[in-house]
Parts: structure tokens; sequence; C-alpha cells
């Protein structure tokens, strides 16, 4: 028992191991009530380690954990609930068979006995209706055919719903990693009305622009122990990023692109998006990196799909010159192949090349896979291993690795870096660079304003059409969100 | 920025009406082949749309659709159940020998089986074993228990058995209710309940399920146990209608209930599965099995081929239609 002391949680040097991996050694962390705590980190820092256990999902090997006050020896997830901790996870933990209702009686024991589908599409609908006004979900609807960003937002809202048990603590680990500017807005300036109610929450993002925003405190962390623990006035990009270990390579990027004019290269894609009723043409020629903008889901990723159509069929308005190669962004689904090994996930897109008579060759598959992990830095000590075994950032790698790899002139990105931490976006955004110095041409689809700094020009989407058209020069944040919500051109 | 959020709203609402509809029709697909079959025996022989018609044709349905049933809760825990067919042969040779001739071992035998389907859960659970090698294996035990049990064909059902299953309500056939019946409980019990809610959710995301608090081994045994049970009431409906046993009796039930689930809607993986479906599917099945092929005159020699013939088609247009969806 710890006299006098008011946090809902601390945690005094917690460890734990996987196998000879030291994924925390010896953290204290502490949160306290009306507080919104930042805590950033690359990946494999030890992040979520410390998340689970303060979640109850992992116990540490060794140090304790103290809950508003008192010891607890036997913790757990149905002990944090008990206490008023929950978590929103990093991967999505919906039931895509059931509907959005459903899903919140999920975590909710109380909801029960007769009435409770009433009660719990009440529930759901009140909270999301007070956290982001305007979403047009209904508790009804099967969680499989939402889309991702509502999918999170459902998510979210679920982990502030109140029945029986207390609600202190919220862990958001990247709450806002698919959603767009306008949502995520929604969603932080409710966490920041939520802290100002006294409760507290925990903001895990690799967007640092939104934690020094909107964090009262924020903890550092590297290789599994807190490096720095301040608070968010103390902080500036800046301090973080060196922090955390990643050099700050923003400026460098931007005064390459600005010096490297492309000149009169050959002309790659030539697009018009379905509903484009002026004249506008997407124009891609070799060498450039191409940005689109705007909010989440207004055509962007559909004017890539029907990008990578044209290549092998020839469609109606769009011209295609080269090969081309897609790299996903929601990469559970659409990216890799969850059985087979990290050097078979990368091979597939260059099978062609890899064939030695009518079979793969296993020791050029090896040899392709060892070249890029060499040169994109994937993580791991054999590439035969399941790609399942590597971080998600390492997997979002391994699908860069499979673009690069192959034959491709034209590498299209739909929004790739969700959830990437900063250190493996800065080694790609130097990737793509180099590559579009040879010659390679890249699309690049993007919700993160910050990414658009690494292109040549930005066309900016609203319902499926193109409605603005900046060259790198004219780029400004407010630029994009005018014409994002600008009257329909 | 009203406008946008506007513009958003009525983008949504057209797609989630397409996406609606596109489920109605999905969920309609059942019915509409259930429909199909029936015209198509109306057609060939419109005596056989009666009472006394309709209670001869779903004879046998209700063993079917009590074993799909099992099938399904084994299924919406993402598993399989190779056994069903053999366990619903067991039972209805336990049925037809010990619950008549000593009717208070034939329960505790019967309810002994239950409980083995309830361990067979735990173990796939606890071990991590695939369903499918362990359920193949019990598909052999079963037959073996049933062949000791009643090594030759024979036996009799008991009595009050024979009864129930030969009541004849007015105006609607027997089957007909006791297909409504069964699926409107288990719909209910399934699809409508707070718990099943949960029963569903660990075929969906158990990793989800297991972070809320839930057991994942509980709601395994649960649906096994389930399983089990429907099992047993197939075996009894079965030897109620045949009046006598075989231990082969029930061989073909696996594949027939396997097929009913996915004709009914359900599928493999996902937790995604309908209590309605799958009577309706195994009522389709019932049908299209022998009475409709007899009518075609369709020799007995092809009639195996040709409802297989019958089983792609209605899958194809299955996928076509959830293909459309996406």
């Amino acid at each position: 028992m710890v006299a006098g002391n008011a946090d809902i949680i601390r945690l005094n040097g917690a460890e734990k191991h996987f196998g000879a991996v030291r994924a925390l050694g010896g953290v204290d962390f502490h949160v306290g009530p009306g507080e919104c705590v930042g805590l950033v980190g690359h990946n494999g820092a030890g992040k979520s380690t410390l998340m689970h256990m303060v979640a109850g999902t992992l116990m540490p090997d060794s140090g304790q954990i103290g809950v508003h006050g008192g010891i607890e020896d036997n913790y757990s997830v149905s002990r944090a609930q008990q206490l008023g901790i929950r978590c929103v996870f990093q991967e999505l933990s919906l039931c895509p068979n059931l509907s959005v209702a459903e899903n919140t009686r999920i975590n909710h024991a109380s909801l029960r006995g007769f009435g409770w589908r009433r009660k719990a599409a009440e529930l759901i609908a009140a909270k999301l209706d007070e956290i982001f006004p305007g979403h047009s979900i209904s508790a009804g609807d099967i969680v499989g055919d939402l889309s991702i960003g509502r999918r999170q937002m459902v998510e979210v809202a679920r982990a502030f719903t109140v029945t029986q048990d207390r609600l202190d603590l919220v862990i958001l680990d990247e709450p806002t990693s698919s959603l767009d500017a306008h949502t995520a807005g929604q969603l932080l300036a409710f966490v920041r009305r939520f802290v100002a109610g006294g409760k507290s929450c925990i903001l895990i993002s690799h967007v640092l622009g939104e934690v020094l925003r909107n964090a009262d405190r924020i903890v550092v962390m590297r290789d599994g122990k807190v490096v720095v623990a301040d608070a968010a006035g103390a902080f500036d990009r800046d301090r973080l990023v060196t922090a955390m270990g990643g050099a700050e390579a923003r400026q460098k990027i931007a005064a390459e692109v600005a010096a490297a004019k492309p000149g009169a290269s050959p002309l790659r894609v030539r697009a018009r998006p379905a509903g484009q009723k002026d004249g506008t043409d997407l124009v891609a020629c070799a060498g450039e990196v191409i940005g689109l903008a705007g909010l989440a889901g207004h055509g962007q990723t559909d004017l890539l799909l029907a990008i990578f159509g044209a290549a092998s069929r020839t469609k109606a308005g769009i011209e295609v010159t080269a090969p081309v190669a897609l790299v996903a962004g929601d990469r559970q689904s659409d990216g890799i192949f969850p059985q087979w090994s990290i050097a078979q996930n990368i091979g597939i897109r260059s099978l062609a090349r890899l064939r030695t008579g009518l079979l793969i060759s296993p020791q050029s598959e090896a040899e392709l896979a060892a070249f890029w992990q060499k040169k994109i830095g994937i993580r791991t000590p054999d590439m035969n291993n399941n790609i399942l075994s590597l971080s998600g950032g390492n997997q979002q790698k391994a699908l860069f690795a499979r673009a690069l790899g192959s034959d491709a002139g034209i590498v299209l990105m739909d929004d790739p870096m969700r959830g990437v931490d900063i250190g493996t976006k800065l080694e790609v955004y130097e990737l793509v660079r180099e590559e579009a110095r040879r010659g390679r041409t890249f699309l690049w689809y993007t919700t993160e304003t910050e990414e658009l700094d690494n292109c040549d020009h930005i066309y900016v989407f609203k319902n499926g059409r193109i409605v603005a058209n900046l060259r790198r020069d004219e780029l400004t944040e407010e630029k994009i969100i005018q014409s994002s919500f600008g009257d329909a051109a | 920025m009203t406008a946008a959020s506007l513009d958003t709203t009525a983008k949504t609402s057209a797609e989630r009406g397409a996406l609606a509809r596109a489920r109605l029709l999905r969920g309609l697909l059942p019915a509409l082949s259930l429909a199909l079959v029936l015209l198509a025996i109306a057609w060939l022989n419109p005596r056989a749309i009666s009472y006394f018609g309709f209670s001869l044709m779903l004879n046998l349905a209700i063993p079917i659709a009590l074993a799909t049933i099992a099938q399904m809760f084994v299924i919406a825990g993402n598993e399989l159940d190779l056994s069903i067919g053999t366990f619903v042969g067991f039972v209805g040779c336990v049925t037809a020998t010990w619950l008549k001739d000593a009717p208070l071992v034939g329960v505790v035998i019967l309810l002994g089986s239950i409980g083995v389907y309830a361990l067979l859960g735990a173990l796939i659970h606890l071990r991590n074993l695939p369903s499918i090698v362990v359920t193949l294996g019990m598909s052999f035990v079963w037959q073996g228990l049933a062949i000791l049990v009643l090594p030759k064909p024979g036996g009799k059902a008991p009595d009050w058995l024979l009864a129930f299953m030969a009541f004849k309500p007015p105006f609607v056939p027997f089957p007909i209710i006791a297909a409504l019946l069964i699926g409107l409980i288990v719909h209910f019990g399934l699809m409508r309940t707070s718990y099943g809610v949960i029963l569903r959710g660990s075929g969906g995301n158990p990793a989800a399920l297991g972070r809320a608090g839930w057991s994942l081994l509980k709601t395994k045994i649960v649906l096994f146990a389930l399983a089990g049970l429907f099992g047993v009431l197939s075996g009894m409906a079965l030897i109620g209608i045949t009046t006598s046993a075989d231990a082969n009796i029930g061989n073909g039930y696996t594949l027939l209930a396997i097929a009913g689930v996915i004709l009914g809607g359900g599928e493999f993986v996902g937790g995604r599965v309908s209590p309605i479906g799958a009577v309706i599917g195994a009522l389709t099945l019932a049908l299209a099995a022998s009475p409709l092929l007899t009518f075609m005159h369709i020799p007995p020699d092809w009639q195996v081929a040709a409802n297989g013939a019958i089983l792609i088609i209605v899958l194809a247009a299955r996928v076509l239609i959830s293909r459309r969806e996406r």
C-alpha cells in the first residue's frame, strides 16, 4: 500500500522478457487523474508491451502494478475493466461478423437479459454521436461492411461507453491511424473534453504533432526503457525526435526535393478519375513522386486501383506506359500472405524473374530477399521466418521490398505508412527519393500531410474528383484543408 | 464544410442501400433455392404438393435439419465436425436398443455422449488441435461403438418416440412445423440472446473476445455440447421415423449437414452462420436428394451425381451474389 497515492495506475520497475529478447527493462510509469499522457517511441521500443501490462493482457516478469493506490497481485483484463481501465488496441479488435451493437455487448458483461439489444444500440449510438457528430454509422450495421476508418471510430467509441463498471483511464494506441484529418480532429477534441472532466488518457501516436498538441505530459521510450518524461510544453518536435533517437531528416528531404527538379522526362501515367467532369488529368512522368491528398475515402484508392487495372487491360481515360506495382494500405487484408515466409512474400511480385524452368528457384528467391533485407533494413534473424513474426513496421517494409524489387516502373502506394513508426518512415522516404532519382514513378496516396513534403506534385481529391493541383512549392496544409472541405468544384 | 458532410452522408446512405440490398438477396438465397426446388416438384408432379405429399417427402428432413444445426454450432466456432454422421448412427443404435429396453441406462449413455462432445471441444481448444483430425478420429470411434451396440440391423424405437414422430397436426404437415420450430428456437438462442453474441463472436475474432475477458474454452465447450445435443436429437428423430436402426444409418449425414449449413448462408470461417438458413438448406437438400430426382425420372445410379450438381449450382449462385456485394 502506497499511502496518499492518487495515481490511477503506477508501474514500478516493470520488466518483461520474451525468450532472449528484453522487451521492457525496469520501467517506472504512472498516470494521474485528469491528465493525458503522450507515449512515443519507435516500433519495438516497448510501448505496446507496457500498454498490455496496463490493460492487464500481459503480466510483468518482475515489478509492481498499483491501481488507485492499492497493489494488484492478480492483475488481469477483467480486473482492469472493474478498476476502470480500458484499451483500444492497435490491431482492430472488433468481430467483423457482428453488428456494431453486438460488438458493444462483448465489452459489457452487464448488457444482458430482456431488451439488451436496444440498450446496447442506444449506448453505442449516443457515444458515437458525442465523439463523431455526423458519423453516419448505424448500430445495426455489420462491422465487416464498414470501412476501416469507420471501424476504428466504432472501436474508439466503444472504449468510452460506460455501464456498471467505472471508467477512469482509456489507452488509445494509434487511434487516428485510419481516420482522416476531420474525424481525427473530432476524436482529439473529445479526448481533451474527457480529460477536462477529470478522467485520464494515454495517447500513443506516431504523428508527433498530435501528441505535442494534445498531451499534458509526454513519456519517450527507447529500447525498453523510459528515456525522458516531461511536461508537454517542455518538448518541441526536434527534442522529441532526438529523444526517440531518430535523426531529423525532414529539412534534408525538402532540400533534396527542391534540388532535383525533373527535366522533360517521358510520360508514365495519365489518368482521369471516373467522376471527373472537367478535363483535369492526373499526370505523372518518369522520376516523379506524385501525392494524392484529401480526406480519406474520397476516390484516391479507387483511382490507384483503376491505374493498377489499366496496366494489364486497356481502360478508357487511363494511359499507363510501364509495369505497375501496388503497395497496399490495409496490409493485413490486402498486403501480406500470412501463411508465407518473409522471402516468399517479397518474391511473389517477381516470380517470372525467379524461375528456373517451370519451378521457382529457392536460391534466387533467397538472394532477392537477402538483398532487400539489407537495403531496406528488415529486422529479422531469418528471412524464412513467417511474415507474421515481424512487427507491423517491418511487415510494411517487406511489402515495399516486394514492389521495389520488381520490374515495375510505376509504384502505387495506398497510404502505406499507417501506424508505422517515424524511424521506419524516414528510411522509406529516403528509399522512395532514391528510387525516384533512378527514374521510377511513385503515386502516393497519404492521409498524413507531412508525407506530402516528399512529393513533387500534389493532387487533392474530393468526392472522387481532383479539386486542386498543387506544385511542391505551392503546398501548405491550409491549402489542402481548404480544397478538401471547400464547396464541390 | 456543412456541404461536405452532407455530401458524404448522401453518398454513404446510397452505398449502404446497395449493401443492404445485396445482403438481403444473400439472406433470401436459401429461401429462393428452396422455392425453386418446390416449383420444380410442383411442375413435375402437382399431386406431391399436398398435406400427404409433404409429410412423405419431408419425412427425413427433421433429422437432417437437426444434424445440420449441430454442424452449424461447430462451424460457428470456426471448426468442422466430421463425426456428426456416425454420431447420429451411434445415437440411433442406442435409441433402438438401450433407450427402449432400459430407458435409464439409455438416457445416461446419451447424456454421456453429449459430455464427450463437450470434452472434445475442450481438448481441441486446450491442445490447439485441428478439429478435422480430432472429429475424423472420433467418427471411427462412434462407428465402432454403434456396431458394438447393434452388430446387425434391427432393434426397435421406443413407443413414445414412434408416437411423437407420427404426430399428425391439422392442416400443416408435422415436418414443416418441426422445421419452423427448430429454426426459430435456435435463431432466438444464437442470434438474439446476449450469450449467443459471445458464441458467434468466438468465431468472428477470438482474440478480441479473450481480451474482453471472455473464456474461449467455455465458448468452445458450449458450442460442441450444443452440437452433441442436436446430434442426439437428430439420431432419436431418425429412429422415430425409421422405427429400427442400423450402425451405418447416419453415415451420409456428415456431408449433408456441412452442405446444409453452407447452402443456408453460413461460411466455414468467421462465425457467419444462420440457423433459419441452415434449416432451409437442410429442407432443400432433403427435397432435392430424392423426391425431385425421382420425379425427374433420373435413374437411382445417377441421383448422387445429380444431387452434387444441384449443390454446385446453388453454391455458385451464392458466390456470385457475395461478389456483387463487394
